[in-house]
């Protein structure tokens, strides 16, 4: 039996502990802000906190989270009113969005570590989340607009 | 042989039906019948279902105030849930902050043409969608005129109310909306616009996405996200190889993986199948994690297919040597062989394009249900009325019976007009006694079982004369075809196909000839962002520049002398396959305006400093290229290290739409539009081997990160009235890239890249 805190709340999963925690937030708490891209770490739309860092949950099995916090888009703020949140609305950084809870979970996770991130420190802290509909230069606004509190 | 089975519209449509999903029949049409085809329609006219402007339709309004807009076309991140609704809000004078979008069902008798793709929604529903809009603000100005009693002429709809001049009285429109929803709209004549001077929403790009707030707090919901009461999960394994049928299915180990449910058989359908699906094995499960254990322990064993030979590498030689041999005239002006003769100085070149999955975010996904007869299905679809009929028809229900519902498309770029993953939902749904069904698709099921941007050789000559002017131009580009889905392979590319980027070349040149050679396809291929504008247009303003250099020349000026004076270019508007397709709009309405095209050059040009000194193994190129009725041109900036690293520190994008909404998604389009050039450019390519696809998601198909992405998008809008029709936004800023890229290299470092993509062409 596994127990960990997802969002604030106790939960406990005795299922497969290779399951990945991708499915258990989506197929089994219908927690689907999280999204699935590829299964293999290579996207990063699944992009979640584990006990406060971005971690992929398509390659968090459920059986290493026992007593871990997961934090998932729903929970990164409970009104939408997180910086990383506002600076995206601001710059209408989302095309078809897909990809952005992931994005705001590795921004989010970035910014806590690397209050002021360069570039350089961006290009490295964002390289894994990939958005198809090529909206990274609205990321790397948003992303200093967050630093700066400039939203 | 079989000729025309269901009916005969006219040319166009069918021509229209194949991008719109529609029968494909045209192929087969005897050319009497081609001759006999009524008056052609065009635009919105042309697509099924055409377009639908009243305002009870689309536009509701509580006793609060708050107006509802209903939007009929699919959002996949071009804007269009903002955008469409953003016109009739308006026309009907409506406060923005009580504005609510909600999605319209896949229903095109009610709503009109929902097919999205072609970059058509604005370009077909701008005007429908402010005579909506208008029409709505009458009927509240007509119900305070009877609420008060006063003369229609002495009342004015005005930011949410209605105001009555001689006394100040004002009624909102919350009060006037249960009056209002009474009345029958004006007549189409009657119907009054706004004047575009007094627009304070369309054109200044100053709104928020409409989903901007679910999008930043994980509550918008996508085709992927669907959750019904007792829904099951499932996986599908589909043919290795395209057109292989399954011989035999062991599902012992499967059936005893912990939540599996149920194994199921997905018939095929013979080639061409259309959107029907590729028909495999599926595993149906409590969760999608158990459907994919299930599915890794099924084992299977297909039957031969005749694609089973499908090799990348071989294709790409056959490809080759047949564009080297003279093939179908597309077009032919002057004499270019002479003039290839007699020409002061010879230039040839071959290019090169790979077969592309487009990698849209979201996989595919789709959710069925079926109850009492009737089928239910939540999906995320760039045409969801092509949904109902295919979905019914495999299911042989009356289209009536089928319900479409559209969630958020996780990125469409062309997959998601094909539908097959929605009838392998309601096949599923039907094999467990209409339970509630999602399949499922994963990353290397999209990869390896999309339909395939074309594979394409493009083979080049020009003929320079002692100045270096062009004097002879041949381009003959060599393709399997899209129309190989819907019909028997065609092996010619189909009017939409060479209409994009290779009839409608724009060059000044005397002796001109175009052609098309013979392709087999031996996968299904399918459009992606842009289409063959892709491959076309890279070979075209690339060999533009390669002339350039060899006449000595700023490759910019000479792009400008190869367009020639500002001029409407008369395209063949003879029979099939010749006739030029624009598009399927009306070229009396979008010509081939040269002026425009001239225009985007030295705009971005300019915006670019085009000429400006760079550091060393930095170089500029420039190209350009109207495709969906827009025109845009790119300068783009590229920096090649030592290593043969490259990078684009800069980018300027100028496009001329014509009249436009929404400019900041004018803008984001475009900056996408960069970043899927510098990935098709750089990195991606699907390759086959024995008729597999070697490639199986995101670490070997590869696409921009933000570390290799171009680092600045500069976009110059050229402004326009409402006079001039609006253009595609979402297509036109692609085809571009690639070869202004390419030149920008050659600029930089003097090496001509012939073949995409780049990959380690510059490593050392
Ligand atoms: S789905 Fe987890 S990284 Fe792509
Ligand atoms: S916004 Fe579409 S993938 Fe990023």
């Amino acid at each position: 039996m596994v127990k960990l805190r997802v969002n604030g709340e106790d939960r406990s999963f005795d299922g497969d502990p290779a399951m990945p925690l991708l499915w258990y937030l989506r197929d089994e708490l219908a927690l689907v802000g999280t999204k699935f891209g590829c299964g293999v770490a290579a996207c990063g739309a699944c992009t979640v906190h584990v006990n406060g860092d971005a971690a992929r949950a398509c390659a968090t099995a459920m059986g290493d989270l026992d007593g871990q916090q997961v934090v998932t888009i729903e929970g990164l703020s409970n009104d939408g009113g997180h910086p990383v949140q506002k600076a995206w609305r601001s710059q209408n950084v989302a095309q078809c969005g897909y990809c952005q809870a992931g994005q705001i979970m590795q921004a989010a996770a970035l910014l806590k570590q690397t209050p002021n991130p360069t570039d350089e420190e961006i290009d490295a802290g964002m390289q894994g989340n990939i958005c198809r509909c090529g909206t990274y230069q609205r990321i790397r606004a948003a992303i200093k607009a967050a630093a700066r509190g400039a939203v | 042989m079989a000729r025309i089975s269901i009916e005969q519209p006219s040319r166009r449509l069918l021509l229209q039906g194949v991008a719109a999903g529609g029968l494909l029949l045209a192929l087969r049409l005897p050319a009497a019948a081609v001759e006999a085809a009524p008056e052609a329609k065009y635009g919105a006219d042309a697509m099924p279902h055409g377009v639908v402007r009243d305002p009870h339709v689309f536009v509701s309004i509580a006793p609060d105030g708050i107006v509802t807009i209903l939007c009929h076309r699919a959002e996949m991140g071009q804007g269009v849930r903002t955008g469409l609704p953003m016109i009739i809000a308006e026309e009907l004078d409506a406060d923005w902050a009580k504005v609510r979008v909600r999605q319209a069902p896949g229903d095109e008798p009610r709503y009109g043409n929902q097919d999205t793709d072609g970059s058509r929604s604005t370009r077909h529903f701008l005007q429908p969608m402010r005579e909506c809009g208008a029409a709505a603000r009458m009927l509240l100005e007509d119900a305070a005129a009877a609420r008060w009693g006063v003369k229609r002429e002495e009342v004015a709809a005005r930011n949410h109310e209605v105001v009555h001049a001689p006394t100040g009285r004002t009624l909102g429109y919350g009060a006037l909306a249960a009056d209002a929803a009474k009345l029958r709209p004006p007549a189409l004549e009657a119907i009054r616009l706004k004047d575009p001077a007094s627009f304070r929403y369309i054109g200044k790009g100053e709104l928020g996405l409409v989903d901007n707030f679910d999008i930043t707090t994980g509550r918008a919901v996508y085709g992927q996200d669907t959750i019904l009461p007792g829904m099951l999960f499932a996986v599908v394994a589909r043919p290795p190889v395209f057109g292989a049928s399954l011989a035999a299915v062991d599902d012992g180990a499967a059936l005893k993986v912990p939540g599996v449910v149920k194994v199921v058989r997905i018939e095929g359908t013979p080639a061409p199948a259309k959107f029907q699906p590729l028909g495999g094995v599926a595993v149906v499960a409590r969760n999608t994690w158990a459907a994919m254990q299930g599915r890794e322990a099924l084992k299977l064993r297909w039957n031969d297919s005749p694609h089973a030979g499908y090799d990348s590498e071989a294709y790409r030689a056959a490809l080759t040597e047949t564009s080297r041999k003279p093939a179908r005239r597309l077009r032919d002006e002057g004499d270019a062989t002479d003039a290839l003769a007699k020409a002061a100085k010879r230039v040839a070149a071959d290019y090169y394009t790979p077969h592309l999955a487009h990698a849209q975010m979201e996989p595919p996904a789709a959710t069925a249900r079926i109850r009492d007869g009737a089928c239910e299905v939540w999906t995320s679809a760039q045409s969801p009325y092509s949904v109902r009929g295919e979905v019914a028809a495999r299911l042989k229900l009356p289209i009536e019976k089928v319900t479409v519902t559209c969630e958020l498309l996780g990125g469409g770029f062309g997959r998601k007009s094909k539908c097959d993953y929605a009838v392998e939902a309601a096949l599923l749904s039907q094999a467990m006694d209409g339970q509630p069904v999602k399949v499922v698709w994963t990353r290397e099921d999209d990869i390896q079982h999309d339909y395939f941007h074309t594979v394409a050789a493009d083979h080049l000559e020009a003929g320079l004369d002692a100045e270096g002017r062009a004097s002879a131009w041949l381009h003959r580009s060599v393709f399997p075809s899209i129309g190989s889905i819907f019909a028997p392979d065609p092996k010619h590319g189909m009017a939409f196909e060479v209409g994009m980027g290779l009839q409608d070349t724009p060059f000044a040149v005397p002796n001109l000839r175009i052609e098309n050679g013979e392709a087999e396809a031996h996968t299904r291929i399918g459009w992606f962002r842009s289409v063959l504008n892709v491959p076309h247009v890279f070979a075209m303003q690339s060999f533009a520049a390669e002339l350039a250099h060899a006449a000595g020349r700023d490759q910019k000026d000479y792009l400008l002398e190869l367009i020639g004076p500002p001029r409407q270019i008369p395209l063949p508007q003879g029979t099939e396959p010749t006739q030029y397709w624009n598009y399927n709009e009306d070229p009396r309405k979008y010509p081939v305006d040269t002026g425009r095209l001239r225009r985007v050059v030295e705009l971005a040009a300019e915006k670019a400093d085009w000429g400006r000194s760079l550091p060393p193994r930095h170089g500029l190129g420039i190209a350009a290229h109207r495709s969906f009725v827009t025109y845009v041109a790119t300068v783009v900036e590229v920096a090649v290290d030592d290593q043969g690293r490259v990078s684009v520190p800069r980018v300027d994008v100028a496009v001329d739409c014509g009249f436009f909404v929404n400019p900041d998604r004018i803008r984001s389009q475009m900056e996408g539009a960069c970043v899927m050039g510098m990935s098709l450019a750089m990195k991606s390519a699907i390759t086959f081997k024995g008729g597999q696809v070697q490639q199986s998601n995101y670490t070997d198909y590869e696409v921009c990160r933000i570390d290799d992405a171009p680092r600045e998008v500069r976009v110059h809008i050229v402004p326009a009235g409402i006079e001039v029709p609006p253009g595609g936004v979402g297509e036109p800023g692609l085809p571009p890239f690639a070869p202004a890229l390419c030149n920008a290299i050659f600029a930089a470092v003097g090496k001509r890249i012939r073949e995409l993509p780049i990959a380690e062409q510059l490593k050392a």
